[in-house]
């Protein structure tokens, strides 16, 4: 699937390319071109500063090996020994040895911010790509498998990125020399420790593979747990009611048991390479030893004892360094797990935003033509693209009339729940939907907004397709509010502000007082400026959808969506939270999901379904008059009673 | 704290003894090995002597395969102990999170225990094995390098001396400092969990207010900040190397230059000088070691510390000592209650509550938005404790009450209803795990809930998404209640638990519930006069105080705050009851 970027959101290019380009591709080297890419500058200044800090290395051993032979031994001699050849060369080595120090700490101080800044970049990519994916993506993952990826999986490349990778370049540096300085001694010698060198590889690799298996599984089970942690505690409340502590922690001790184990099984394999290859080396020192000297004694070839025992120090050398990047093995795994994680969800495909159309601020002019304007108007057009060659847009008013259209939709194709769905509102009227639970009135909402596309048939605002608008525009319009409130983390009066970010803390004020939400406000310990933690978890459900029916009038958008707006609330509540309420829909389309006929009954179209079809549409008394589903409905209610004697 | 997190070593104790006896050994024959290679070198083969060069060849072979087992046991112990442990800090976490009271998970987030368990315990499970297999072979090289050269030469480990103490000052200086900073960091993972967990919850409200923006910025801003800190705590920390590279180096060039005066002067040889070289390099070599695992016991330190605050919490609400598990009957009493919000503005929901409710009566609660239903409610299974008076079940005071028994007896639907992530049937039994399929059919069908599940594609195996979002608000409610009813309780609360129900749908329910359950209490919370004006008699809360108690006649009467409901709703007053 070709995966849609909005231009202003696209990531560094590798990131994103890879969505389509390199899906195959491994995902650590994937991670690798997006650390590259980034930080070419920081990686090749730390390459340089590994390589001067190995020399620097090199000059002390060297120096403390001529110490003796150099400078001690004619000191010895000498009648009166004079110590500044001593000093001076002990001044050079002391500099060279500063700037390795230097180089050192540089080297540690970049691969810093290269790491940290691999993950913030890829955290923040993630969660840029995450809030384009559809809804659907949502509601079919748990919600703290998802938690876990920005968490685990990043931190699990963290010891890789850090230090495996330095640790590598400077292995390989290290063996690429003594490779050189071995070939230079004896060629048949190197070909013993290349092929020793490549079982090591081969047994790494091995073993790896096999406990990159584990590895996964672990990452799969600590997002479970994760998973799983998140729900319970989140339904707290819900376990202790029902007495289901035990059954929890069973449950847990469960998942817990399994990440255990996989956990495991991945650090037993991986804990093996390093003492593997360790005697490994140890093994190829005796056999160099022992066939080196039998090939001279015995003539086979022509090479001094000495350059043998030369030749067997620079082995020694060469082992040491891939013995050191065995020992990361465990990281290196963790991470390409980690990475390949993340890249999923990188990958996820977003939500297709392809409109052209979008959503202005306007005024009129005198002539009756509509201006774009930076400024809030109050006044809302929708920007058409000029379609012929002229090059001028259309600006077509905001109305807030809304048709649907032979509406066919199901969540799962082949399963379709909404049929046949024709409804046409027109500018600032009011539409209710009333039937049973189940019956499609939610589903129909999350079809305007474009929460779900619809699978045939067509929706238009003011005449335009609503898949031509751009979902920001589109959602801009349409006020929401749900069934289910959710409150984020942050005070009442930011809570409010989420409709409108640019709203004053008047404003603020003035919604809440609007929809009725001031006094039980004020009476909170910090009144508005009481900060509202884990979905505002003190608050009762009434509470909560007071708050966001303020949320939405802060908005102030052209058409209104009202799911079960009120249904927590209390009916004296209710009758200031009416007033306002009309207050707010006046103006504009509203659509309104509603149990209570009073809040239904004075709609301009009233629209019944059942099991996901249009059963009777027109306004109250029309409807009662049919004296079909709807009077059904509505009947048990006193209310109706009243008008309708039986 | 320490104490609290030695303690989940637990049944591992063992592998975390034995494994660093392995090590230990390991590092023997690692200190060894040059020995032997050195004969070979010498012996065998610059004296061309070939057996000998055979001989220790094999020896070496020898050490070799004993040194990959060891190596290899450790590396087993090492992980089996490790995450051991760590799966036993994650369960003793869960274990006591589920003794918490309403009042302690309010208290920590859901994000951050979260973090604790994930993030928390892999540091610690990290530095635990980083514990098993590092600590000890580096300080032990360590000593024994030191101790080799106070024996060669005395005078230059003078040296040595003033190294050390060099190096321990600034160790504690940066340790202290990045124990601070890291204590930070994990704070700031709460931060980046929270936004993340919102923004996955709550994904709907961003997209229909388009806050995506917003929200990037609030991410970035938690993301941003766990960044900076963690820079600061890695910079800090890398800042250990170069001190310790100089101080090294310093005495490896102390060392040259007192060494050759020492050497000319007779009182060292060349041979004792070229040792302690090869010792410096080594003393380095475990130092590096030693500050690494150092680095990683100050980060997890922090860790160390969320994860025992975790384990060692002290729950709100506990189980009595003696507790009565024998409830007689369902009447509940409330005498005088008051009850405030611990942690709140002080002010009390409740004031001074004072009812009386028979066995096997139906009771409707009704009043405003934050008038109290809810908090009433809660404290009748003890999900908060009364500031002042008592509420008792069956004649019992709550407080004496065993916890398990009361809330198996009271079956609460709580207006925040939750579903779990698994089938309807998982989510049915969570009111009696042996409930049979036919019993859960027929509190489905109680509770009007077995026409839907009946439709859907795998009937009562049919899956839920977590919270159960592929189902309709009316549809999660009437599950509710059927899972509530499998408990059979002895009371039964409905917290406004049918307001997504249509009015047909929600008297039928009612209806069911009074034919099927006659002796169990009921206390139903509901807006709706029209639901609650058969019941037996009607509580009205005004304010978080007793407004009315009585039939829905006699309230009429009375109560002006029920009159003014009831009016308001458009019925008439004194109209019959509404046939059922």
């Amino acid at each position: 699937m070709k995966p849609i970027f909005a231009p202003k959101t696209t990531a560094s290019p590798p990131l994103s390319e890879g969505a389509g380009g390199s899906q195959s591709r491994a995902p650590l080297w994937r991670l690798l071109r997006v650390i590259w890419s980034n930080y070419r500058f920081s990686l090749m200044t730390v390459a340089a500063c590994i390589v001067v800090t190995s020399l620097t290395t090199l000059a002390s051993t060297l120096f403390t090996r001529s110490l003796i032979d150099d400078y001690i031994a004619p000191l010895t001699a000498a009648t009166t020994p004079d110590y500044s050849p001593l000093a001076h060369t002990l001044g050079l080595l002391a500099a060279v040895l500063l700037i390795g120090v230097v180089c050192s700490y540089a080297h540690s101080r970049l691969m810093i911010n290269v790491s940290q800044g691999t993950m913030l970049r890829l955290r923040t990519s993630l969660f840029d790509h995450m809030q384009q994916l559809p809804v659907s993506y949502f509601d079919s993952n748990a919600h703290g498998k998802v938690m876990s990826t920005y968490t685990n999986d990043i931190d699990s490349l963290r010891q890789m990125i850090g230090s495996s990778l330095p640790q590598t370049l400077n292995s390989l540096i290290t063996i690429t020399a003594t490779l050189v300085s071995m070939l230079a001694l004896s060629l048949p010698l190197t070909v013993v420790s290349v092929v020793m060198a490549l079982v090591m590889a081969w047994t790494t690799t091995t073993l790896g593979k096999r406990s990159r298996a584990h590895f996964k599984t672990q990452q799969e089970k600590l997002a479970e747990v994760n998973g799983f942690i998140e729900e319970i505690i989140g339904g707290q409340r819900v376990v202790k009611v029902f007495n289901h502590e035990r059954q929890a922690a069973e449950q847990f001790e469960r998942l817990n048991e399994q990440l255990r184990a996989s956990t495991y099984d991945a650090n037993r394999i991986a804990n093996i390479v390093m003492p593997v290859n360790g005697n490994l080396g140890h093994l190829t020192y005796v056999l160099i030893a022992v066939m080196g000297a039998w090939l001279i004694l015995d003539g086979h070839i022509d090479l001094s004892l000495g350059t043998l025992v030369a030749f067997l120090t620079l082995n020694k050398s060469f082992a040491r360094p891939i013995a050191n990047v065995s020992q990361q093995i465990n990281s290196v795994l963790n991470a390409s797990v980690g990475a390949e994680r993340v890249f999923s969800l990188m990958d996820e495909p977003a939500e297709v935003d392809d409109g052209d159309v979008t959503l202005v601020n306007a005024v009129e002019t005198a002539d009756g033509f509509l201006m774009p304007t930076p400024l809030p108007t109050g006044l809302w057009a929708w920007q058409v693209p000029a379609e012929g060659k002229d090059g001028k847009p259309r600006f077509v008013k905001v109305d807030g009339g809304v048709e649907l259209r032979d509406v066919d939709f199901g969540y799962v194709p082949g399963k379709t729940v909404l049929h046949d769905i024709d409804i046409n509102a027109m500018p600032d009227w009011k539409i209710a939907f009333v039937g049973g639970t189940g019956a499609g009135k939610t589903t129909v909402t999350n079809l305007i907004n474009r929460f779900y596309e619809i699978q045939h048939g067509s929706i238009t605002i003011d005449g335009i397709p609503v898949s031509r608008i751009r979902k920001h525009s589109l959602r801009r319009a349409l006020g929401m509010v749900l069934q289910q409130t959710h409150l984020f983390t942050g005070s009442v009066l930011d809570n409010i502000r989420y409709g409108r970010l640019d709203a004053t803390d008047q404003d603020c004020i003035e919604a809440a007082k609007l929809v009725g939400a001031d006094g039980f406000i004020r009476r909170l310990s910090d009144g508005y400026h009481t900060v509202l933690t884990d979905d505002g978890g003190n608050l009762s459900h009434g509470e909560r959808q007071l708050l966001a029916i303020a949320r939405a009038a802060v908005a102030d958008p052209p058409v209104l969506i009202l799911d079960e707006a009120t249904s927590s609330i209390d009916t004296r509540t209710e009758r200031f939270v009416q007033r306002g309420m009309d207050t707010l829909m006046k103006g504009r389309t509203t659509f309104v999901i509603a149990h209570r006929l009073s809040t239904v009954r004075g709609a301009d179209c009233i629209i019944v379904l059942d099991h996901g079809r249009i059963a009777e549409q027109g306004t109250h008394t029309e409807l009662l008059a049919r004296r079909g589903l709807y009077y059904n409905l509505a009947s048990p209610h006193p209310l109706l009673k009243e008008g309708e004697p039986q | 704290m320490f104490k609290t997190i030695a303690r989940q070593i637990g049944q591992y104790w063992r592998a975390t003894l034995i494994c660093p006896l392995m090590v230990m050994l390991e590092a023997v024959i690692d200190v060894l090995i040059p020995y032997v290679t050195a004969s070979l070198i010498d012996k065998g083969i610059n004296a061309g002597d070939m057996p000998a060069a055979y001989r220790y060849g094999a020896v070496m072979l020898c050490m070799a395969v004993v040194s990959l087992t060891l190596g290899i046991i450790a590396g087993r112990l090492s992980a089996y102990a490790g995450t051991g442990f760590a799966a036993n800090l994650r369960s003793a976490m869960f274990a006591n999170v589920q003794r918490f009271a309403f009042g302690d998970i309010d208290k920590y987030s859901t994000a951050g225990l979260v973090t604790r368990m994930t993030t928390d315990v892999t540091n610690l499970q990290n530095a635990f094995q980083m514990l098993l297999r590092g600590t000890v072979r580096a300080p032990f090289t360590l000593l024994s390098s030191i101790v080799m050269c106070f024996v060669i030469s005395p005078d230059l480990s003078l040296v040595f001396v003033t190294a050390t103490v060099i190096l321990a000052v600034f160790l504690y200086f940066i340790i202290t400092r990045v124990g601070r900073l890291f204590t930070g960091v994990f704070k700031q993972y709460d931060r980046v969990n929270t936004v993340v967990k919102e923004n996955v919850t709550g994904v709907r409200e961003v997209k229909a207010f388009t806050r995506e923006d917003h929200e990037r910025d609030k991410f970035n801003d938690a993301a941003g900040g766990l960044h900076d800190l963690y820079v600061k705590a890695e910079a800090l920390m890398a800042g250990t190397h170069p001190v310790m590279n100089m101080v090294v180096y310093g005495c490896i060039i102390a060392i040259s230059w007192w060494g050759a005066h020492f050497v000319v002067a007779g009182t060292l040889t060349t041979g004792q000088l070229t040792s302690l070289f090869t010792y410096v390099m080594s003393i380095l070599m475990s130092l590096m070691m030693v500050s690494m695992v150092f680095v990683q016991l100050t980060q997890s330190a922090a860790s160390a510390e969320r994860v025992a605050q975790v384990i060692n919490e002290v729950p709100d609400i506990l189980n009595p000592t003696r507790a009565d598990a024998v409830i007689p009957d369902g009447s509940i009493d409330f005498d005088r209650v008051s009850f405030a919000y611990k942690g709140g503005s002080g002010e009390y929901a409740l004031h001074d509550i004072d009812l009386h409710i028979a066995a096997g009566q139906t009771v409707g609660l009704i009043g405003g938005t934050g008038s109290g239903k809810s908090s009433l409610i809660n404290l009748i299974s003890r999900l908060y404790d009364v500031t002042r008076g008592a509420v008792r079940v069956g004649g019992k005071d709550v407080r004496t009450l065993d916890l398990t028994a009361l809330r198996d007896a009271v079956a609460v639907v709580l207006q925040q209803n939750t579903l779990f992530t698994g089938t309807v049937l998982d989510n049915l039994r969570w009111g009696d795990e042996h409930a049979t399929l036919d019993q859960c059919r027929e509190a489905c069908r109680l509770a009007c809930a077995d026409e839907f599940i009946k439709q859907m594609p795998d009937g009562y195996d049919s899956p839920l998404e977590q919270g159960g979002a592929n189902l309709s608000g009316g549809q999660r409610q009437r599950l509710c209640i059927a899972r509530a009813l499998l408990k059979k309780p002895r009371v039964l609360i409905l917290d406004d638990s049918t307001s997504a129900l249509d009015n047909d749908t929600d008297a039928r329910v009612r209806r069911n519930l009074a034919t099927a359950m006659p002796g169990v209490t009921k206390v139903i919370i509901s807006q709706r006069v029209s639901s609650l004006r058969d019941c037996d008699s009607i509580i009205v809360l005004d304010n978080g105080r007793l407004a009315g108690f009585g039939t829905h006649e006699s309230l009429l009467d009375t109560c002006d705050v029920y009159r003014d409901i009831n009016d308001l709703q458009g019925n008439p007053a004194g109209a019959p009851p509404t046939p059922s």
